[in-house]
């Protein structure tokens, strides 16, 4: 897959400028600022949104090519979108929402596979509208999965969701990805999510790509030699005169974290660190 | 008492045509300046709008002249199709197609306008066409805005006086509606039957509002609820 692309957004005309390749099967998470054009490449990927000039290539077949004038519309393209706000038809139950998007080949009984895959059996028959956000995550997820897509893109799949929603859907996902071996597109800033679910990330911002590689190489993980690295979001910062305590949030526990005047002279509430510690001074204990 | 039921009757039938035809240009009409941007689209929503405006004598003024056999439209309209719209209940029905344009395109553009784009996105990544997803996406999530179209459209030509009056004239059994009829036994200073048609009227205009308004808190109420 190549795709390259420009397009001029909406707010102050910024280039989208990418240039990327996406090994079959895999899951690349695009990562970025908000407004750094994430959405806008799925949406083009996807057919919905036009770029001025581009080439885009999947497994082979040619979806766009602004040269030649080529642009296979968008019913054609047979991506599995998955939606921020999922997307659901309210006028139609979640059965009916499946048996929507498949075509007359699928049969009844993949459906009722689908569904009981993500354990949903028993909501068949419910509006979408009384579902909470996890199960209408699920029934979006397999809405998109089941028109056999080429690949899948999920824009923020589970932004909208509460922590521990998230993690057991981070995991249904995954193993949906095992299961259906899909090139995925994912577009997230959840660090768990990026770490347990992708192959590969793109960072993108302002409309660049900044970096490529795997979740380790991109967030420089791999470049220092300490045993124990964990990814936290400064909560708190107490200065004082003898030392300064940071309370960083990792996962859902709060930590806190003793700095020198110089580590915290930078940090700001609400930024992304990395906590880590040499070999010998974690100390372990089994809790059972 | 010897009363006409005639006009009555012309009226529901007028109202009824209008609706049903509004309806079928109108829904295409109105997606199309929901989801296009066009050049001179401000044009063509302008021009839908003016019968909000114009007074309708004007409107029947021009459709008078428009229609005429002496007018090259007009005439065109004879030779080639055998229609005449003058003085004639298919004109009654021309006329209030476009009188009452309005009344249908805005509540239905609005309501597809209000739906997140996301549910028409979703249906296309689905592989499914803009016609197919019109009517089984859009078109069933926005049920109140279509019931509200409908109603006021119907509403709108059974109140109708001056367009009618214009091209259509007082002819009974062909175009003499009950608005006119009412104009004309007003004139005719015969009281008792302007009170009979005008009370009717009153009746069946408040008791469709009435039931549009249940049926469309109703409607919301299922939409948030169920």
């Amino acid at each position: 897959m190549h795709f390259s692309k420009m397009l001029l957004m909406a707010e102050g005309e910024m280039p989208l400028e990418i240039d990327a390749e996406i090994r079959d099967g895999s899951v690349t998470t695009i990562y970025g600022k908000s407004g750094a054009g994430k959405t806008s490449l799925l949406r083009i990927l996807a057919g919905l949104l036009q770029p001025e000039e581009g080439f885009i290539e999947v497994d082979g077949e040619v979806w766009l090519d602004t040269k030649k004038r080529i642009n296979l519309p968008v019913q054609k393209r047979k991506t599995g979108f998955v939606f921020q706000d999922f997307a659901l038809f309210p006028n139609m139950t979640v059965a009916e929402n499946l048996r929507y998007a498949a075509s007359q080949k699928n049969s009844d009984t993949f459906l009722k596979e689908l569904l009981g895959m993500v354990s949903l059996e028993q909501l068949a028959d419910r509006k979408p509208d009384t579902l909470s956000g996890g199960q209408k995550q699920r029934v979006a997820l397999i809405r998109a999965l089941i028109i056999e897509p080429r690949i899948l893109l999920l824009d923020e799949p589970l932004s909208a969701l509460d922590t521990e929603m998230r993690s057991i859907l981070r995991e249904e996902i995954y193993q949906l990805h095992q299961k259906f071996n899909l090139t995925t597109l994912l577009v997230s800033h959840d660090m768990g999510e990026i770490y347990r679910l992708s192959d590969n990330v793109i960072h993108i911002d302002k409309g660049k790509i900044i970096d490529t590689g795997t979740p380790h190489d991109v967030f420089g993980a791999s470049r220092l030699s300490s045993k124990i690295q964990l990814t936290a979001e400064v909560l708190r910062i107490n200065r004082t005169d003898v030392v300064n305590v940071v309370e960083v949030l990792i996962g859902n526990t709060i930590v806190k974290v003793i700095a020198t005047d110089e580590e915290v002279s930078d940090l700001n509430i609400g930024d992304k660190v990395m906590l880590f510690s040499k070999a010998f001074n974690p100390m372990i204990q089994k809790i059972g | 008492m010897g009363i006409d039921l005639e006009p009555l009757w012309l009226t529901l039938e007028l109202a009824l045509s209008t609706t049903v035809i509004l309806l079928v240009i109108g829904v295409p009409l109105a997606s199309y300046l929901a989801f296009r941007s066009f050049r001179m689209k401000s044009v063509v929503e302008a021009i839908i709008s003016l019968p909000l405006v114009l007074p309708p004598t004007v409107l029947g003024f021009y459709f008078l002249l428009a229609f005429s056999p002496g007018n090259a439209f007009g005439k065109m309209l004879e030779s080639v199709f055998d229609i005449r719209l003058i003085f004639t209940f298919s004109g009654l029905i021309a006329g209030s197609v476009i009188y009452s344009l309005p009344f249908m395109v805005h509540p239905i553009q609005a309501g597809l306008q209000g739906l997140p784009t996301s549910l028409k996105e979703a249906s296309y990544t689905l592989g499914k066409s803009k016609t197919e997803t019109l009517f089984k996406v859009l078109l069933p999530n926005i049920k109140p805005a279509l019931l509200t179209g409908i109603v006021l459209s119907f509403a709108h030509t059974i109140g109708e006086f001056g367009v009618v009056l214009m091209i259509g004239g007082s002819i009974p059994g062909q175009t003499k509606v009950a608005s006119i009829a009412i104009y004309d036994e007003v004139e005719a200073l015969n009281y008792s039957a302007a009170h009979f048609y005008s009370f009717l009227l009153l009746i069946v205009s408040f008791s469709i509002l009435l039931l549009v308004f249940i049926i469309n808190k109703r409607l919301i109420r299922r939409g948030q609820n169920l």
